[in-house]
């Protein structure tokens, strides 16, 4: 089964096949070259700061080894020249006063207090080095918990730092892992690769490439990608598109520049895109609108899909997803209609409860109707390295394998995933139940502010700890609280890399321009400290090895001689599923049990799990607890994207700030003026969990005024350090109990009921975390207490 | 600038060409134009307006930006000696904006939503 499962798409080499032509771009220049008095140096901008995208840039430096600017590279295809606000304006970031510059440490007493001591990286390194030695020689190595922020460039050191150090517990603090994971696990169990939207991006010379055709309709579902610009997918590439005659299909609760100029655009119920995508494979399936030969030769368990998508009748989907179902009909039409028709989708996907049979269940409409692996459909990109896999799992010995954290209770686990589950660990953490943790290692990861679900349980889970180390661009809420150890890191523009993350991977090399402080980059942190932890899992005498040692594994080029041909694109070809590409013995059909598209699928059966996709209604819900009406009226969805903010990062550089000042919560009119609120008032945000800040912004791109929006992951870099920077009083993460699915994927932060009212000068704030008598939120099961004390009004 | 100025202005010999209805409202030709010319915080050569939102009529939305050079455009003139397009038309996401002498960029503006700024060089 396992060979089969997404533990077969990791390790296989099934989508990472690299059979046929590399396809290169002609250069007029070196890879660095001198314009004026000015030294450029072309590479790829991966990351941090900023997205996981890796666009092609110019990085211009000064006689003196400044960086002064940050352009994109016109002659790479990615990109083709253009930036976002964010890489354009990196060297301020670069050279910000408040960046981390020399490892630091501090007396555990002093957690929370600003009393940082400068140390050297040789003492910062014995010092990592000798706590984590002595916890796993006392506790085992499954005591240290080795957790990353959101995946850019950082998975693969990550780890195999934790897995050569032995420990089972590499960990995204995500409630659900709810960001890309379920999305991949979704398409793999029906499909055996991951699946993206074809814009060309497999071909140096993009949309003119005679193999490539437009899509007719694009649906964008869940997903705002000109300012998301996620998972290796660049947002305006929909616009490019849009010029050359694709229609949009946008499914958002808000209004848009791209739901404006859209064909249709469906104003979704936040949580209920699984009853949407059920509902449009009723009506695709009764009105007989799908492709038949693709169906009958290529796909597994139609007929049990058939049956199972009776219950979802359009009327229902319209009820419960706020759509008219005249809407509903007409995108499921155009959806069957069009050919090709392609889908871009988001996190909001993942940030469902039951985001796995949501995934499912958006896959199928497009793969029932033939748009698999077809010019402009969706397609498997071929990839260098497995990037949702991570890097040297052979690394970690069996036995210490068996007790990461979470297996037990989501056997989901057991089928290739190869991380600890989220919620359980953040439960071990603050009950020392199953085991203790005695000491994390946190890497680009300000858990306390951006990604974790009930913020307080994970404050309490790193105090617990003997041993906290971050490693971090700048100072931040987490490592203020909880840290005990910071090692600086360095930006993209301070270090060697190579890009292999998520979406279309090419073969493309970051280049050192700079050095700040004493930064080093997180790879080669992980290499200095590897080697102490375990010499042969990083045999390696410097980073650029390390690199070429991992490109050699897939490809022909040394990290050097890539450098010069840098941006390489992977051999790529359409209907592999015909031709034995997509499977590791060869044969045609896809990497599943079956050979087919399982739309029944084997993976999850095994796993114990629902075959097939199925809604529920999110808790707490105007669908499930209407009860909940009264007290907390709205639905508040959160996480969307501005344009000069990722995530957590930038909220300290001035230029970004500017174009978004502060965090806001969404109202329109209608609900602005029954709150009695204005612009510009700070509101309390408030549902059974907990509550957070915000500043009222009156808009109308929430139309339906039982839907708001609030920001996410806010600080106040300039606030007081010993405050936490107002952290916990604007974190919405207080309002999301971090309650995975049943499979211990997906969880709620795009959906909850809460009231609003005005902050005042005597209730302004949340105060510090509170450590006694904590029961973590999930734990609690608030919900129903809170429906049975409405019952006893 | 003096009252002199204003009626007698410098003749403009390129254009930028603005086909506003791509425009996607992503700020990248003002922070663009800031770091190709150090300006400060706030301050820059092109300037993105809101063009506001609002239903006309159903799904049918006025909702747009537009992009206008401001008096600190100089066209990227030190930067088009090396056979560059200004930055600003370089890094626009939706490449929305041309550049180029006034009567080509005239002349292409025959359709809706386009507007030419007409350009003297500094």
């Amino acid at each position: 089964m396992a060979d089969h499962g997404i533990e077969g798409y990791n390790n296989s080499g099934v989508s990472t096949q690299l059979v046929g032509d590399y396809q290169f771009v002609d250069h007029e220049k070196p890879w660095r070259y001198q314009e004026g008095d000015l030294t450029v140096t072309r590479g790829s901008a991966w990351s941090g700061p900023g997205c996981h995208d890796g666009c092609g840039v110019l990085l211009y430096t000064d006689k003196d080894g400044k960086l002064v600017k940050c352009e994109g590279d016109p002659e790479n295809p990615y990109n083709g020249g253009r930036l976002c606000v964010r890489c354009l304006d990196v060297p301020e970031v670069v050279y910000h006063k408040d960046r981390l510059l020399y490892p630091m440490k501090r007396d555990p007493k002093d957690r929370g207090k600003d009393k940082w001591e400068r140390i050297s990286w040789e003492e910062a390194v014995d010092l990592v080095v000798d706590k984590f030695m002595d916890i796993k020689e006392k506790y085992g190595a499954e005591a240290v918990v080795f957790g990353q922020g959101t995946g850019r460039d950082i998975a693969a050191y990550i780890t195999r730092l934790c897995w050569s150090f032995g420990s089972p517990n590499y960990v995204l603090f995500l409630s659900g892992c709810a960001c890309y994971l379920p999305r991949v696990a979704g398409f793999a169990a029906t499909a055996g690769s991951f699946w993206v939207a074809d814009c060309s991006q497999e071909f140096a010379d993009r949309y003119d490439n005679p193999q490539y055709q437009v899509p007719e309709t694009m649906f964008v579902w869940g997903n705002y990608p000109l300012r998301a610009n996620s998972d290796g997918f660049y947002g305006h590439w929909v616009i490019d598109l849009m010029k050359r005659g694709m229609e949009l299909v946008v499914i958002d609760p808000k209004v848009t520049w791209m739901s404006t100029h859209s064909k249709l655009h469906l104003a979704i119920r936040p949580g209920t895109d699984a009853a949407l995508a059920l509902g449009f494979l009723n009506i695709i399936i009764n009105e007989d609108l799908y492709d038949h030969d693709f169906v009958d030769r290529w796909t597994y368990g139609f007929d049990e899909l058939a049956e199972r998508v009776q219950e979802y009748t359009p009327e229902r989907i319209a009820e419960v997803t706020w759509i008219p179902e005249e809407k509903i009909r007409a995108a499921a039409h155009i959806l069957a209609e069009s050919k090709p028709c392609t889908m871009q989708w988001g996190v909001a996907v993942d940030m469902t409860k039951e985001a796995l049979p949501a995934s499912q269940a958006i896959a199928a409409c497009f793969q029932i109707t033939g748009n698999v692996d077809v010019p402009g459909g969706i397609i498997a990109p071929p990839e260098i390295l497995n990037y949702a896999g991570g890097w040297g799992r052979e690394l970690c010995p069996e036995e210490t394998w068996k007790k990461r954290i979470g297996l037990d209770k989501y056997p989901l686990l057991n089928f290739g995933f190869q991380i600890a589950q989220p919620d359980e660990l953040r439960h071990a953490m603050a009950t020392g139940k199953p085991y203790k943790i005695h000491a994390t290692w946190l890497q680009q990861n300000n858990v306390l502010s951006c990604m974790g679900a009930d913020p307080t349980e994970q404050y309490i889970g790193l105090m617990n700890c003997d041993f906290n180390v971050s490693v971090d661009l700048f100072m931040t809420p987490t490592i203020m609280a909880t840290s005990d150890l910071v090692l600086p890191a360095a930006t993209f523009t301070e270090r060697d890399g190579i890009r292999v993350g998520d979406g279309c991977q090419r073969g493309e090399v970051i280049n050192k321009v700079c050095q700040v402080g004493e930064c080093k980059s997180d790879m080669e942190i992980n290499l200095m400290v590897g080697k102490r932890f375990n010499p042969e899992a990083w045999p390696w005498d410097n980073v650029d090895d390390m690199f070429s040692a991992m490109l050699t594994a897939q490809t022909p080029f040394t990290f050097k001689e890539l450098r010069e041909k840098h941006p390489v694109y992977l051999p790529f070809s359409y209907r592999r599923y015909e031709t034995g590409l997509l499977r590791g013995d060869g044969q045609p059909g896809f990497n599943t049990p079956t050979g087919r598209i399982e739309l029944w699928s084997t993976f999850y059966n095994n796993a114990g799990m629902d075959p097939l996709p199925y809604f529920e209604e999110p808790v707490p819900g105007p669908g499930s607890t209407p009860e909940l009406l009264d007290e907390y009226p709205l639905v508040l969805t959160t996480g969307a994207r501005p344009w000069s903010l990722f995530h957590s990062e930038h909220r300290q550089v001035q230029r970004m700030r500017d174009l978004k000042k502060e965090c806001n919560v969404y109202l329109n009119a209608e609900t602005a003026e029954k709150y009695g609120l204005v612009d510009g008032d700070w509101v309390w945000v408030e549902n059974i969990y907990g509550r957070c800040k915000s500043k009222v912004e009156v808009t109308n791109l929430y139309q339906d005024p039982r839907v708001i929006a609030c920001d996410h992951a806010w600080w106040h870099p300039e606030g007081d350090p010993e405050k936490l920077y107002d952290s916990h009083d604007l974190n919405v993460n207080n309002l999301l109990p971090g309650i995975p699915g049943k499979s211990g994927f997906g969880s709620n932060y795009k959906t909850t009921l809460v009231k609003l009212y005005k902050v005042t000068p005597e209730d302004d704030t949340n105060g510090p975390f509170q450590r006694d008598n904590y029961v973590g939120q999930a734990l609690t099961d608030r919900v129903a207490e809170a429906v049975a004390a409405t019952k006893n009004k | 600038m003096s009252t002199a100025d204003m009626i007698n202005p410098v003749e403009a010999s390129f254009g930028l060409l603005v086909n506003y209805d791509w425009c996607t409202g992503c700020h990248s030709c003002e922070i663009a134009c800031q770091m190709e010319h150090g300006m400060p915080v706030g301050q820059s050569g092109i300037l993105i307006h809101d063009m506001g939102h609002w239903p006309i009529e159903g799904d049918t939305w006025q909702f747009g930006y537009l992009a206008a050079p401001t008096k600190m455009c100089d066209t990227c003139a030190e930067r088009r000696g090396l056979g560059k397009v200004p930055t600003c038309v370089q890094h626009c996401q939706a490449q929305c904006l041309e550049f180029g002498p006034l009567d080509e960029m005239l002349k292409k503006a025959d359709h809706e939503y386009q507007t030419v700024f007409t350009l003297a060089e500094k």
